[in-house]
């Protein structure tokens, strides 16, 4: 068996560099069709990491607890039944990555010209700051410095908007539990910057002890917001959070609140899978091509190996193993190929020219290729496990020859 | 002890029209250790009959038995072990693997047989001198000569000393001192090693070493001389 294998293998190689302009042409075909499998996936990846990194820090956490009712009306009247402090004894030494309380409620905010809906964020910026979507040191001004900061700070669109400014003053408006109007006049401390346009437009940070004064709700809040390792796998975290709180209240992974998010994680997973099998596809027929050719230029030799007592078995193995040769050697140079080329682009690829178009889709204008190991596994599960499927078909048929219809076929 | 014994095979083939009998109602035995040439006229069957006791093509109808086992009923795997381990063929034309040295072509039935590198070695470079090709082992087909393409052919199929040896017109593109010592190593096979031989050929050097030559004609024995009794 194993003399048989080594025959085969001897063979398969030999055989694959007869025609070596043929093999190389083909051998060329892989690497870029798997370079192109694992760079495009590389920066598919890199612009959803992106894009879902940005979105859960603007929730932020890959885990929250929340009131029953509060996701569907988010609204200061679902708080959390139990004090901060309550909160504070059971996540303080749950060795949490990073954990905050918050109140996020819907306000309005207005200038002396204009006014503008926004969501209210009441928090504590030191526990944030390890999730917050805000650079606090870019923040032009000044961040907030405590829960019981009175200044309120503001994105540099929606001061636009407002037509205000850095140090003038705005008043904020929204409803006490008892649904009666609580405002009070916030002085703007600074500005911030988010690589997402509309993030700039919809929050406005506040301290947390500043604004449970304001909707009279004691020391009480609307969220608990932890953060993990990895987006990808919360439900060690999600697991932790449960066990941690009481059963009146709801635990939500991060895909669970912005479901629009989960499912785009789900649907680029799936687009990288089809990705690599169009990819496939088109090298297939080139591949099968030249098995096939390879097949009908060795028909008299293929019929005296089976005349000398190689099973049919055996000639097939041979085409296969051919096939393997070409897409391992292929594949070896694509993913050299590929790491060659992403790495020097992961310190980033400026895409500002179209950073316009990458916001409407919630997407930075610095791209992050990411070369993920688990996505070139893909890429070369796909390419092998495929690339066998495709060669059956020529390597069944050489098998079949009757040998000495084959010894004296004439090419 | 019977090495061959074919009863009343028939083979037809269709050429264009017509249909020719390579095989009509053909039997015929050959004793363990026989050394038997079968001549005919282009067409007259000797190929075909050497193919259907090799196993490399089925009779329409009719029985082959190989020392006892019937073998026009196998199926491929089985004609394919069959072949591989008591069968030596000998083509008309050189039929070697391009890509292999002429020692890695005689040693590739060893090789899916199984025997160890060594011994294939040994062996190889043995029979390889014997035919005459002592210094050549390295060379690929396309670096030698028709005759010695055939001295390789021939030495892989005896190299693992086969109980039967079938060869189309072995001779056929050799030269007369070359053919000569093909002719000298078979009768030493056929006389020291009791290998049975059967041999499709014109060649009269061939014929005069025979212990016994069938004439065919027409897919049929027309004449069996036993030259021994001669």
């Amino acid at each position: 068996m194993i003399n048989t294998l080594r025959i085969l293998t001897m063979l398969a190689w030999r055989n694959l560099w007869r025609n070596h302009r043929r093999t190389l042409i083909m051998l060329g075909a892989v690497v870029i069709g798997v370079w192109a499998m694992i760079f495009m996936t590389a920066l598919t990846m890199g612009m959803v990491n992106d894009m879902i990194e940005d979105s859960i820090s603007a929730l932020p956490g890959h885990v929250q607890v929340h009131h029953p009712d509060y996701l569907d009306d988010p609204n200061i009247t679902n708080l959390l039944p139990l004090p901060e402090e309550a909160i504070a004894d059971r996540f303080r030494s749950a060795g949490f990555l990073a954990w905050a309380t918050r109140i996020k409620v819907p306000a309005v905010l207005s200038s002396e010209r204009e006014s503008r809906g926004v969501t209210l964020l009441g928090i504590d910026p030191q526990r944030e700051e390890a999730m917050s979507f805000v650079d606090y040191s870019a923040v032009e001004g000044r961040f907030l410095e405590g829960p019981d900061d009175a200044g309120i700070v503001i994105g540099r669109k929606l001061a636009e908007t407002l037509e205000t400014e850095l140090g003038k003053r705005v008043v904020l408006m929204s409803q006490d539990p008892d649904n009666d109007i609580a405002d009070r006049g916030f002085r703007v401390v600074g500005l911030f910057s988010a690589d997402v346009q509309a993030y700039e437009e919809q929050y406005v940070f506040a301290g947390k002890k500043t604004v449970q004064d304001l909707l009279r709700v004691g020391d009480r809040v609307t969220s608990i917001v932890v953060l993990g390792d990895d987006y990808r796998d919360v439900e060690p975290v999600f697991a932790k959070v449960s066990a941690l709180v009481d059963d009146g209240v709801t635990v939500s992974r991060w895909m669970e609140i912005d479901t629009y998010l989960g499912t785009m994680l789900r649907v680029m997973d799936g687009f990288v899978l089809v990705w690599v099998i169009v990819i496939f596809l088109a090298l297939s027929f080139g591949l099968v091509n030249t098995l096939v050719m390879a097949v009908f230029e060795r028909v008299r030799e293929i019929g005296l190996m089976l005349a000398l007592g190689m099973k049919p078995s055996g000639i097939l193995g041979q085409i296969v193993i051919e096939s393997m040769m070409l897409l391992v050697t292929g594949l070896t140079i694509g993913n050299l190929l590929a790491w060659a080329t992403i790495k020097p682009l992961e310190s980033g690829i400026d895409i500002s020219v179209v950073a316009e178009g990458m916001a409407m889709m919630g997407a930075a204008s610095v791209l992050y290729p990411q070369l993920r190991f688990e996505d070139v596994i893909l890429a070369n599960t796909v390419v092998l496990i495929l690339g066998f499927f495709a060669s059956l078909s020529p390597a069944w048929r050489a098998s079949r020859f009757q040998p000495i219809e084959a010894i004296t076929r004439v090419n | 002890m019977t090495a061959v014994r074919c009863v009343d095979l028939c083979k037809t083939y269709r050429q264009g029209d017509q249909d020719i009998k390579a095989l009509d109602h053909l039997s015929m035995e050959v004793e363990e250790g026989g050394f038997v040439c079968l001549s005919s006229p282009s067409g007259g069957g000797k190929t075909t009959l050497l193919n259907a006791i090799g196993g490399l093509d089925k009779p329409d109808s009719g029985e082959v038995y190989i020392a006892g086992e019937r073998i026009d009923n196998l199926s491929k795997g089985n004609l394919a072990e069959l072949r591989l381990h008591r069968i030596g063929f000998v083509f008309q034309a050189f039929n070697l693997i391009p890509v292999l040295s002429a020692r890695e072509n005689v040693e590739f039935v060893m090789q899916v047989q199984g025997v160890p590198a060594s011994e294939r070695r040994e062996k190889s470079l043995e029979i390889l001198e014997e035919v005459g090709l002592e210094g050549l082992e390295d060379r690929l087909p396309s670096e030698m000569s028709g005759g010695q393409q055939q001295r390789v052919a021939v030495a892989r199929a005896i190299v693992s000393n086969p109980a039967l040896v079938l060869a189309d017109e072995p001779t056929a593109n050799l030269d007369s001192k070359t053919a000569d010592g093909l002719i000298d190593l078979f009768k030493h096979l056929n006389e020291h090693h009791g290998t049975t031989f059967i041999i499709a050929t014109h060649d009269q050097r061939v014929m005069a070493y025979a212990k016994r030559l069938v004439r065919m004609l027409d897919g049929r024995i027309v004449e069996e001389i036993d030259q021994n009794a001669a």
